[in-house]
């Protein structure tokens, strides 16, 4: 009896085993056959096409630096919209909101996860385009001499996609962050109060016990802003162009992707459609890896402290200061 | 203690019975003979309409998928579908790259027409291919300037800036449009060229003609081209064009059959022509072939002569469904010469 559970600890070990290692075997796979497919492109343009500003199907000539730009842009400006937004949803309901209104309020955020997003894309063009069109022609001209708003006010540009990035990112974003407070043990917040900390000192205790996790949150609401495609492509007039301005239509990598693969035919421009498939892979990868770098910095003193008996409540609750 | 187990015997029985039947329903297909095609999504809703019809006569199964014409043509050179279908005629390069030559078949005619929102003009405004061009090029800015409010006059043309709309995908639609626009203007050929998606020297790109044409419809003076099947259908008024013979032409499904009958003389033996700015009068000029592409030499025989039978019936018979859909049919002259190109295909 005892041997045969033994044998299927070791096979179930096995099994499981195998498919995480299938995650590592995706993820070579997918960038060494993204690399294969863009030899072509590699080989002619090198370095240039990172650098390049240039995209011109005609003559073959393709630069990624627009698309680049317009992706990170798009990206930061989007998770600078929406992270305060969806930290203030997250603590309100797990550490304020009255029971009643919890349940619909959370079964609400989550559900504008669930909405495809080629029906944001929609309600981008025929909603929020034609506000943004008219608060950017309602700007007082002595605003308009700045660089973020220079342009013709046409609506379709880098602010609509900016604001349709942070309304998809809000449901990720805050509910991965709700879970994360909820997560925290009861004891942190009691310890707080036992000290006489008011609400909010106890609440901001939970929130620097939670802060990993909330930024794990906030990275995964940015990778989705980077590999948003369907919804930002149609409000963001797809220009690759590099401007600061937020009015200015511009373009970002999964967008170009959506929009030239099915028509490419010419081997060259499918071959630079692939590397920035690729780039965009290089820089998903890298913005992963830099925020598993600063989780894993910001964990370390805890644990040191942890070694050295020192009460963590404690700790935490004098700590963001 | 006994860890209920799976009924392995059960679970191989119904497996076994599963394949039994996916292989019986295989055998079932190839008897009525699924042949696979792909390509440009513009002439999709007149290919299934041909396929189910076609389909209720012979009981062939054909099969469509609307992926794009580069798309349909990188599937038909890698022989992973039998048929493609491409908006713009193949290059020579492309040709070189497939392993068998091709042949392309016009099947129906479509054309592209200019759409505009321009404040307090509510009559047709007039174009010509040069002055489209300029304004796609940025050379022409403002709705008021003299070219446009010499062809148009009696119009209060405003005092405003004028945005440009152009497809920001892929497309058929920008292929024709760039085509006809480099035939007007030696400049746009020169520095823009042709193809399913140029570098647009200056405007806005909206994804799919909705895309265009919600940009288009919601922004004080802006420009954009469209399908002519698409605005009809969604009622969008668009503008008149001059042709090659002077005269202003309204795009419609006569005039852009037209076209096509204007360029029979000059058409080369493949068929691989552009006939925008085509020469004639009534010709409406920014128009086109789409194409269905066949190897004249294809390994499947079967399937070849029911691809072969089926073409000979959409020249034919199949061409009274394209008006409904908003397709200008192909003129009786090209038919005939695709009647004759169809027999060089090997059958047998």
């Amino acid at each position: 009896m005892l041997r045969r559970l033994r044998g299927r600890d070791l096979g179930f070990k096995i099994g499981t085993g195998a498919f995480a290692a299938l995650i590592v075997v995706i993820v070579a796979g997918i960038g060494f056959e993204l690399w294969r497919q863009s030899a072509l492109s590699i080989q002619k343009f090198g370095l240039a096409f990172w650098l390049g500003d240039i995209w011109d199907p005609v003559s073959g000539e393709f630069g990624a630096k627009p698309f680049i730009w317009g992706t990170l842009y798009s990206s930061v400006l989007a998770l600078a919209v929406a992270t305060p937004i969806s930290l203030g949803i997250a603590i309100f309901l797990s550490e304020l909101c009255p029971a009643r209104l919890r349940l619909p309020l959370t079964f609400l955020t989550e559900l504008l996860a669930a909405i495809p997003s080629i029906v944001y894309g929609l309600w981008g063009i025929f909603v929020l385009v034609p506000a943004v069109r008219a608060l950017e022609v309602a700007m007082p001209s002595s605003l308009r001499v700045l660089p973020i708003f220079s342009g013709p006010p046409v609506g379709v540009g880098m602010l609509s996609a900016v604001l349709i990035l942070a309304v998809m990112v809000i449901p990720f974003t805050s509910s991965v962050a709700r879970e994360v407070l909820k997560a925290v043990p009861g004891s942190q917040r009691e310890a707080a109060y036992a000290l006489g900390a008011t609400r909010w000192e106890a609440i901001r205790a939970a929130l620097f016990y939670a802060r990993t996790g909330i930024i794990g949150s906030i990275i995964l609401g940015f990778g989705r802003a980077l590999g948003e495609t369907m919804a930002v492509t149609m409000v963001i007039g797809n220009n690759p162009q590099i401007k600061a301005s937020l009015f200015a239509p511009q373009y970002t990598m999964a967008a170009v992707l959506a929009n030239e693969f099915t028509e490419a035919a010419d081997d060259l421009h499918v071959a630079a459609l692939i590397e920035i498939g690729l780039v965009l892979f290089a820089i998903t990868l890298v913005v992963n890896t830099a925020s598993r770098l600063l989780i894993w910095s910001m964990n370390r003193p805890i644990e040191a402290r942890r070694a050295t008996r020192i009460p963590v409540g404690a700790a935490t609750a004098g700590g963001p200061a | 203690m006994q860890v209920p187990r799976f009924t392995r015997r059960n679970a191989l029985a119904a497996i076994a019975a599963a394949l039994t039947m996916s292989a019986a329903s295989v055998t079932l297909l190839a008897q009525v003979s699924q042949i696979n095609g792909a390509g440009a999504t513009f002439p999709a809703p007149i290919y299934s309409k041909w396929f189910s019809e076609y389909g209720k006569l012979k009981n062939v199964a054909i099969n469509y998928q609307p992926i794009g014409s580069g798309g349909g043509i990188r599937q038909l050179t890698n022989q992973t579908v039998f048929f493609g279908a491409s908006d713009g005629p193949m290059t020579v390069d492309q040709m070189q790259g497939a392993p068998g030559k091709i042949l392309h078949l016009p099947t129906v005619l479509g054309a592209v027409v200019p759409i505009y929102e321009v404040p307090g003009v509510n009559s047709e405004l007039k174009f010509t291919g040069p002055i489209i061009a300029d304004i796609f090029m940025g050379k022409i800015l403002k709705w008021n300037d003299a070219a446009i409010a010499k062809l148009n006059p009696g119009v209060k043309l405003p005092d405003m800036d004028i945005t440009v709309v152009h497809r920001s995908d892929g497309s058929g639609t920008s292929y024709i449009f760039a085509d006809y626009l480099a035939k007007v203007s030696p400049e746009w050929a020169k520095t823009v060229g042709v193809s399913t998606a140029v570098k647009w020297p200056v405007g806005l790109g909206g994804k799919g003609s909705d895309g265009v044409t919600g940009l288009v419809k919601q922004t004080p003076g802006a420009i954009g081209y469209v399908e002519l099947v698409y605005a009809l259908q969604n009622k969008i008024d668009f503008g008149v064009v001059q042709n090659a013979a002077g005269e202003f032409v309204k795009a419609s499904i006569p005039s852009v059959t037209a076209a096509a009958a204007a360029a029979v003389k000059a058409m080369p033996k493949d068929f691989r022509v552009s006939i925008t700015n085509a020469p004639g009068t009534g010709v409406y000029p920014i128009a086109s072939f789409t194409w269905l592409l066949l190897y004249e030499n294809p390994k499947d025989k079967a399937q070849s002569k029911v691809m072969v039978e089926f073409m000979k019936w959409a020249l034919t018979d199949g061409q009274k469904f394209a008006t409904d859909l908003g397709y200008a049919p192909l003129p009786p002259d090209v038919v005939k010469l695709e009647l004759a190109a169809l027999a060089t295909i090997k059958v047998s």
